[in-house]
């Protein structure tokens, strides 16, 4: 149990029961849809971004709890945040989950996002965790097709 | 003892697994293992089964003994591989009762098999405006082949509809037939939802059209007793890899007259008689549609695998199977906050079911630290899913060597998902 624990921390299983800014964003002018085509999880992700800064942000969607909880936390940690800080975090997220900083990294400075650390131990499950991630970043490049992460 | 004793025992006699568990077990050495520090329990069999030491023996024998090219050579070795390859041809030929050996072909698993007949007798017969059948409950591999098929042929494709149990509606089916159907392709067993369907009856209809049968046997063959005259389908399909056997080899069956008048399907050494720059002979049957060096191990170890099958008795396997089914329907279905999905009352060997508000990736990733194998996604069958309202579903998959006490741990881990989740 202790180490389904470390995957699935409170903070996740809450932003799953919860997820924050689970809706569509009428005004958004960066959409994307990313989907996993091995386990079905499906996510829609609106943004407005105003002077290169993510003004308000959503997504819609059906996945399992580690992609839903990132969705969620991923829209959070994003409010205000420049398209560079953008695309920095999704790097840094990136190898946290993947264990490429495992040693070196500063936790503390992932925030809540932290908790993803747990993925690393489960590599099938990496992808569920950066499904939304890579849509972000497909919205951003104002990508025309649909994310698959495969 | 009492009368109501001796009930009790005549009773327990009859659950007596027709042959033992244990001692079965016995020849998989796969599943003895440890995973995350718990069992094995191995529920993901419609994925693909285990192998026993005899299929195993069969592959080393191969290559430490009479490992050769088949088919072509003078010396020993090639003699003796081609043998085994050929005496397996047989024992396939037997295991689903079919006229000829010249009707099976062996193929590197089910879904080239269907590519091959929707390839060749496809583009043979079926032109615009015609239509091909398939049901609601197919896997890719059998929708897909038929979609290129319609699209290059500018043919429609039509879907036989089922109900919320999993059950085709032969009614609805029987209307869909007509003139227009040059080719109905229905799956055996689903794999997504268990159902047996009648395909005796949907062939004895369709031929009413003259309409060519081919049944998707992949889920089959490894659960139930396949006789190909009896259900007189036109061509049948299934994997190695589901019966025990190797990955990499399969079977098609069709039926003699209608694989005579088929152009090939591939090019390559094997398959021709003579060949020049103007012209080519093909080689007859089966070997017109065996093109190049085949998977020669994979071929003989699926004698083996089927062999073992034979020697344990499909019906034996086959009741115990259902008894086992049975026993992991209850078992999960009266957990709180599972529904079941796949209901029919025909079923061999898969369970699929979803916890409300759980994902089934998470339920898989949890069962899998408890040492329990299971599927969890759409299984290739995404149109099901659809059907369903749900995106996956968590899949258990039974073979004869599962026991009840397996289904205990299922049924123990699935409570623990709920805990986590609660």
């Amino acid at each position: 149990m202790s180490d389904l624990r470390e995957l699935y921390q409170q903070v996740i299983l809450d932003h799953h029961k919860r997820p924050r800014n689970h809706r569509k964003l009428e005004d958004a002018n960066r959409t994307a849809e990313g989907f996993n085509p091995l386990c079905g999880d499906h996510v829609y992700l609106y943004l407005r971004l105003e002077d290169g800064v993510v003004r308000d942000i959503g997504f819609e969607g059906t996945g399992c709890a580690i992609s839903t909880a990132s969705a969620s936390m991923m829209t959070e940690s994003l409010k205000g945040k420049t398209e560079a800080e953008v695309r920095a975090l999704f790097d840094k997220f990136h190898d946290l989950v993947t264990g490429k900083s495992a040693a070196d990294a500063d936790p503390a400075s992932m925030g809540k996002l932290a908790v993803f650390a747990g993925v690393r131990e489960y590599p099938v499950r990496v992808k569920c965790a950066t499904l939304a991630w890579h849509t972000l970043r497909a919205a951003l490049e104002q990508q025309k097709e649909a994310v698959a992460t495969e | 003892m009492n009368a109501a004793g001796s009930t009790l025992t005549t009773h327990r006699d009859r659950r007596i697994p027709p042959f033992d568990v244990a001692r079965v077990r016995r020849d998989f050495p796969i599943l003895g293992q440890k995973v995350h520090g718990k069992p094995l329990v191995y529920l993901d069999n419609a994925a693909t089964t285990q192998k026993p030491q005899t299929v195993l023996d069969a592959i080393l024998r191969y290559y430490t003994q009479d490992c050769s090219n088949i088919h072509r050579g003078v010396h020993l070795l090639s003699e003796r591989a081609t043998q085994s390859y050929e005496d397996s041809r047989s024992r396939v030929k037997r295991f689903i009762h079919a006229a000829d050996e010249k009707e099976i072909i062996f193929v590197r698993g089910t879904t080239e098999a269907i590519n091959l007949v929707s390839q060749s007798y496809g583009r043979k017969h079926v032109g615009p405006g015609d239509e091909v059948l398939i049901s609601a409950m197919e896997h890719h591999s059998n929708i897909v082949p038929w979609q290129l098929l319609c699209q290059e042929s500018r043919a429609t494709l039509r879907i036989i509809p089922m109900n919320d149990r999993g059950e085709l509606l032969l009614d609805a089916y029987e209307k869909m037939l007509g003139p227009r159907t040059r080719i109905v392709a229905v799956t055996h067993v689903s794999n997504s939802l268990g159902t047996v369907n009648p395909v005796r009856r949907m062939a004895e209809l369709a031929h009413r059209w003259n309409a060519c049968v081919l049944v998707d046997g992949a889920q089959a063959v490894q659960h139930i007793m396949v006789d190909v005259r009896e259900l007189d389908c036109d061509f049948y399909a299934f994997s190695g890899h589901k019966i025990y056997g190797p990955t990499g080899v399969g079977i098609l069956y069709g039926k003699t007259k209608l694989l005579e008048a088929m152009p090939p399907y591939q090019g390559g050494g094997d398959m021709i008689s003579s060949v020049t720059f103007e012209r080519t002979t093909y080689n007859k049957l089966p070997h017109k549609f065996e093109a190049g060096t085949p998977n020669v191990e994979a071929g003989i170890a699926l004698g083996a695998a089927i062999e073992y099958v034979e020697a344990l008795g499909l019906d034996k396997i086959a009741d115990y199977e259902h008894e086992l089914l049975a026993y992991a329907t209850e078992a999960i279905s009266k957990i709180d906050g599972v529904r079941i999905v796949g209901t029919a009352r025909e079923k061999a060997s898969v369970l699929s079911f979803v916890l409300e508000g759980i994902h089934p990736h998470d339920v898989g990733t949890i069962l899998d630290q408890e040492g329990i194998a299971i599927r969890t996604g759409h299984h290739c069958a995404q149109p099901v899913m659809e059907f369903f309202k749900i995106p996956a579903t968590a899949r258990a998959s039974l073979a004869f060597y599962n026991t009840r006490q397996e289904i205990d741990a299922l049924a123990a881990g699935i409570r623990k998902v709920l805990e986590v989740f609660r």
